[in-house]
């Protein structure tokens, strides 16, 4: 991991239909870092992911990556194509097959010819373990292979971060494990990950870092063997004990 | 029966109905389409003229739309441009349709799921690629029955064009009727003709609707 932050919040506040959701957040994202958010639900987890791409822009602070500001106006787009983001619902675009959902934006944004984006998007679906279903439209497919199609759908835009909101939260349990698995392999193939997940096994083996947010506030972090198994504060004791 | 007076004249009155109706329903789209966008564009005067429009459209009869376009507007422009019937006639058909096509385009954009919109601006899509890409082609799919419809319904409608002397087939029905003065068989003939027109269109907005549809989905939309 080098020194400079490929992300830098300062100060990040949000306000939500009348309630303060983030109230004050500072974060350093390190290059090659897979940073892990755990917190109760209403904590402000999807919130802080959604403001780095500025799904939701917020109220005050800001935000840096590789060094520059980021402004919601024109350039908005440019940073959006270098951060991939994947949902908990998977909003794979209905209409499209898997091989166009991996080429629209490489073709529309990036401006790859059909055959290089093509191509890029089948080394994709091999990679994720579903090169034999190209043609198949998102609504033929499981949970787990469309969160599958939709983690490559993002990486076709060769971004430098990878964010992650809840992904496995609408899964079923037995089809958790092929998503955790495609995530696995891109922590060790040095991605910038932020992770917001219940998954404590996955926190503890994959991530590097792991942040606690609760009411608005980062209110612990440190290396997951430190945050996960010596808790100092009551309310991660008793988070964690949901888990356990 | 005497064919010979229907074999003169249906077959242009025909054409002009479907014409009608075609050119119409083109405008109507284009137009409706335009507005609909304009009823969910993010900047507001946008929004409320179109909402005016709509509105004050669909507050008055097609009937007075067609005679005040054709001998309202007509008579103001005389000086500049007069219009044929037709011009006129399709000029009201597509301004009043447009209103209500625009309606159903406003609701086609606002059933689509949010993630849709926000998994496109998240690859870095803009606003107008990703209306142009995902959301108006996944809208247009959900709201083809509803086009259907109203072209079925604009179909009927262009009878109303007969006031402004254009030989479609209602027109041509009470020439017909005036000739022969049989009014029962005239009459019967006309109406089976529009059956003739509605019928076929109705089928065939459903062989699209089934070509469009998305695999691994229901058919309802």
């Amino acid at each position: 991991m080098s020194a400079a932050p490929l992300i830098r919040l300062k100060g990040l506040r949000k306000t939500l239909g009348g309630k303060e959701i983030l109230k004050g957040i500072d974060l350093d994202v390190a290059k090659g870092e897979v940073l892990c958010v755990i917190g109760p639900s209403g904590s402000g987890k999807s919130t802080l992911i959604r403001c780095i791409n500025f799904l939701e822009v917020p109220d005050q602070g800001t935000i840096e990556f590789d060094g520059v500001l980021v402004r919601p106006d024109g350039s908005l787009d440019r940073h959006r194509s270098r951060v991939g983001m994947v949902f908990q619902r998977f909003n794979l675009f209905s209409h499209l097959s898997v091989v166009e959902n991996l080429t629209l934006a490489p073709t529309k944004v990036l401006g790859l010819s059909p055959g290089q984006a093509l191509q890029r998007a089948r080394a994709l679906l091999d990679r994720v373990g579903l090169a034999d279903r190209e043609n198949a439209y998102p609504a033929e497919l499981s949970g787990g292979q469309q969160q599958r199609v939709a983690i490559a759908r993002a990486l076709a835009m060769q971004p430098q971060v990878m964010l992650f909101d809840e992904v496995t939260s609408a899964l079923d349990p037995e089809l958790v494990g092929e998503v955790l698995e495609v995530m696995k392999g891109l922590a060790r193939e040095g991605m910038t990950m932020l992770v917001v997940t219940h998954q404590m096994k996955f926190a503890r083996e994959v991530g590097h870092r792991v942040i606690f947010l609760e009411g608005g506030v980062i209110a612990e972090e440190g290396k997951p063997g430190d945050v996960l198994e010596r808790p100092k504060g009551a309310r991660l004791k008793e988070f964690l004990g949901h888990f356990s | 029966m005497d064919l010979k007076p229907y074999l003169e004249s249906l077959p242009s009155a025909i054409a002009n109905t479907a014409l009608l109706t075609v050119c119409s329903l083109a405008v109507g789209i284009v137009l409706g389409l335009v507005i609909g966008l304009a009823r969910v564009s993010s900047i507001k005067p946008l929004r409320m003229a179109a909402a005016v429009y709509v509105e004050v459209v669909r507050a008055i009869p097609l009937f007075v739309q067609i005679l005040y376009l054709y001998y309202g507007i007509g008579y103001l422009i005389r000086k500049i441009y007069i219009p044929s019937p037709f011009v006129s006639a399709t000029a009201a058909f597509g301004l009043c349709y447009a209103a209500y096509i625009a309606e159903i385009f406003r609701a086609g954009f606002q059933s689509l799921d949010r993630g849709q919109s926000e998994a496109a601006r998240a690859l870095g899509l803009t606003r107008p690629q990703a209306m142009r890409w995902v959301l108006l082609p996944q809208a247009f799919r959900n709201i083809l029955p509803a086009l259907g419809n109203e072209g079925v319904a604009l179909l009927k409608d262009t009878s109303l064009a007969s006031v402004v002397t254009i030989t479609e087939l209602t027109q041509v029905g009470g020439q017909l009727t005036n000739r022969i003065y049989k009014p029962f068989e005239v009459w019967t003939v006309i109406a089976l003709c529009y059956l003739a027109l509605t019928l076929p269109l109705s089928w065939a907005v459903r062989k699209l609707e089934a070509r469009l549809r998305v695999r691994g989905t229901s058919h309802t939309a």
